[in-house]
């Protein structure tokens, strides 16, 4: 058996605020293999993002991270800050929902990009430069010579996001962590931005954390998926197996209550509601997070943490009373 | 059906421009938002306004509730003309027509309860008061599914699914005949959003109400509306109902919109083919000569040079379905460029 990529265990992320704690993420735990697209799924606030922000210490200082997160054999989680520097950006980069506030504004996009090249590469800037248009071409730029010398405010929002994406593969990264790449775009957009990270999976192996509330962006591209909740993983199974077979209720919940398209019965058809709304996360929850919500809550449930457990192959579910339906 | 009696909302060549910059400055121009959008809404009809952003959607909603005054064109709300009247006459009919934006934390006065925010245009508009009134709201809270002790709430203290079940009591207060809901979904979350469009669909069946959906999510629209039109460029380019529209699309930007809305089924989404628009949607300051999509689309050689020359217009090509494309004639059945998904199959 293969070792994976990153092997992330028990991670925990709480903020301390002047109103008390919050527990973003609680007990995390999954693995990325090389080369997999690995969807991270769930609606705000469920601590997606937190947590794999937590692994490249982008976190502000009020954020307790503890846990870890095995990169290669070395705790990310736990390395002095110069090394973690080399790391992020080099081996393990990010892109943002928000082209425009990520890039710098009073920048050249070729500067931009050429600077990554240049701390982590060590190239000449005219070496940089090279290469730099040769990235903006590998992400499908069009006159990619003479948009290296505009500035953010110049591209349309695609075009940035496609900017933020080859800076973010400059370095030829493992692995790349793309926090909601298409939430901000037109769904003609977001198309292509789709294709393009598939095409750099495949020619350049870099394995993907796709952070989404969308699933259908998933059912596009991850390979695997982990649905978390409240900070915690619900469910977590192959892309086909999740959603042929979802075993916890908020994975089906959250399957019905999106419309879709050539649906029989739209017009006149209901969807999904999941009734009451997410817990408060200021101490830790020692039941079920879902409890207040489910249609299959019991004593057990409000008085227990369910445990992970394996119900296929390669299928996980935290619930005491797994099945496919909402209700049972 | 024969509509006898007027449509609910009816516009008429819609243009909507905008001046920006000064003489001096060098990105000044005239932004066609919107550009001749002509639709009629009937009684009790659900209409769908799709595109995506900078297409002029959120522009057309705004003229029709004279947030904007229009550039020409005319808007009629159930057979009178409304589009020159002063703020003083318009107000009566304000009870017509009301809106749900977008933003549920920006579009409710922090200032006021929930409840008086809901009870506002029956003030307003002198249909209730005293002991009346608070009826009346906790009337429109139980309608909306609110528990009615959160009326002496303030808006930061609820929800945005919450917000948004405030936004649409205050809008169904006076019962309009005419609601817009201006992407009244899109800042809420998946779970959410399910039961506010249910309810945005019970409260239609039960109050009767026409209602222009504005939105960038097509299944969405397939889910609610009764009719489609479909938005590009501050024009409309394709009008059918929801079961023509979605079965038979004959635009080649609505095809291309269609392959490129993501499903929630990995059998179905990976076996799809996806058209692939080129570029970015032209800016509105300087629209393409003829056929306004014609810089993206993918059948491009086959209507050139006409499309350079001339702008295809929205015309009937058979059952009430209206298309805008040099390539579709009335009766045939158009370019497919891909397989429609229909059916759940």
């Amino acid at each position: 058996m293969t070792t994976p990529l990153l092997e992330v265990s028990d991670l925990s992320v709480r903020f301390d605020t002047d109103d008390g704690a919050v527990h973003a993420v609680d007990r995390l735990a999954y693995t990325l293999g090389a080369g997999e697209v690995l969807g991270l799924v769930g609606e705000s606030g469920c601590g997606k993002s937190v947590s794999a922000l937590s692994l490249l210490g982008l976190l502000p200082a009020t954020a307790r991270v503890t846990g870890e997160a095995l990169f290669e054999g070395v705790n990310v989680l736990d390395v002095p800050a110069r090394q973690l520097r080399r790391i992020r950006g080099k081996e393990i980069s990010f892109v943002f929902q928000e082209p425009m506030t990520s890039l710098n504004p009073v920048f050249t996009v070729g500067k931009q990009i050429s600077e990554v090249l240049r701390r982590h590469l060590e190239l000449s800037s005219k070496e940089a430069r090279k290469r730099t248009v040769e990235l903006l071409k590998l992400v499908r730029i069009p006159a990619a010579e003479r948009r290296a010398d505009e500035y953010p405010h110049q591209l349309s929002g695609g075009m940035r996001q496609r900017v933020m994406i080859a800076m973010a593969v400059a370095c030829d990264p493992k692995i790349l962590i793309a926090d909601e790449p298409t939430t901000a775009l037109d769904v003609t957009i977001q198309a292509g931005i789709l294709d393009l990270m598939r095409d750099l999976r495949e020619r350049l192996g870099t394995a993907i954390i796709l952070i989404t509330h969308n699933l259908g962006v998933v059912a596009d591209i991850a390979d695997r998926v982990v649905v978390m909740y409240a900070g915690r993983k619900a469910e977590e199974a192959p892309v086909r197996e999740l959603f042929a077979r979802p075993q916890h209720p908020y994975t089906i919940g959250l399957l019905n209550a999106i419309p879709r398209l050539g649906e029989e019965g739209n017009g006149r058809a209901r969807l999904q509601e999941i009734p009451g709304r997410v817990p408060s996360l200021s101490e830790p929850l020692d039941h079920c997070a879902f409890a207040d919500r489910c249609p299959r809550a019991d004593d057990l449930t409000r008085s227990h943490v369910p445990p992970l457990e394996r119900v296929g192959p390669e299928h996980l579910v935290a619930c005491f009373h797994p099945g496919g339906e909402w209700s049972h | 059906m024969v509509a006898l009696e007027a449509p609910v909302l009816e516009i008429t060549d819609l243009k909507k421009h905008f001046q920006v910059g000064g003489p001096l400055s060098p990105g000044s121009g005239t932004v066609y938002a919107v550009d001749g959008v002509s639709l009629a809404i009937r009684s009790g009809e659900m209409l769908g306004l799709v595109g995506e952003s900078g297409s002029g959607k959120t522009t057309v909603a705004n003229c029709v509730v004279r947030l904007l005054n229009p550039t020409s064109g005319t808007i009629k709300l159930k057979g009178r003309d409304i589009t020159q009247l002063s703020r003083r006459r318009l107000r009566p009919l304000r009870r017509e027509m009301h809106i749900v934006f977008q933003d549920p934390y920006s579009s409710l006065n922090p200032r006021l309860t929930v409840g008086q925010i809901v009870g506002e245009p029956l003030r307003m508009h002198k249909v209730a008061r005293g002991r009346d009134l608070d009826r009346q709201v906790e009337d429109l809270f139980d309608k909306v599914g609110l528990r009615s002790e959160l009326r002496h709430r303030y808006p930061h203290e609820l929800s945005g699914g919450q917000r948004q079940r405030v936004g649409l009591a205050r809008a169904l207060s006076v019962s309009p005949s005419l609601l817009i809901a201006d992407e009244p979904v899109s800042a809420l979350d998946v779970s959410v959003q399910a039961a506010i469009l249910n309810l945005l669909q019970d409260l239609q069946q039960d109050m009767g109400f026409s209602c222009l959906f504005i939105t960038h999510d097509l299944a969405t629209v397939e889910f609610l509306c009764d009719r489609v039109a479909v938005m590009y460029l501050g024009k409309i380019v394709e009008l059918a109902t929801r079961e023509e529209l979605f079965a038979h699309p004959k635009h080649p930007y609505t095809q291309a919109l269609l392959s490129a809305a993501v499903t929630p089924d990995p059998e179905v989404q990976r076996g799809r083919k996806r058209i692939v628009l080129e570029g970015d949607i032209p800016s509105p300051m300087n629209p393409p000569s003829g056929c306004p999509f014609r810089t993206r689309c993918p059948l491009e050689p086959e209507s050139s040079p006409r499309s350079h020359e001339e702008e295809p217009q929205l015309r009937d090509v058979g059952h009430g379905h209206f298309v805008a494309c040099h390539l579709v004639e009335p009766g045939g059945a158009g370019p497919q460029l891909v397989q429609p998904l229909v059916g759940g199959s």
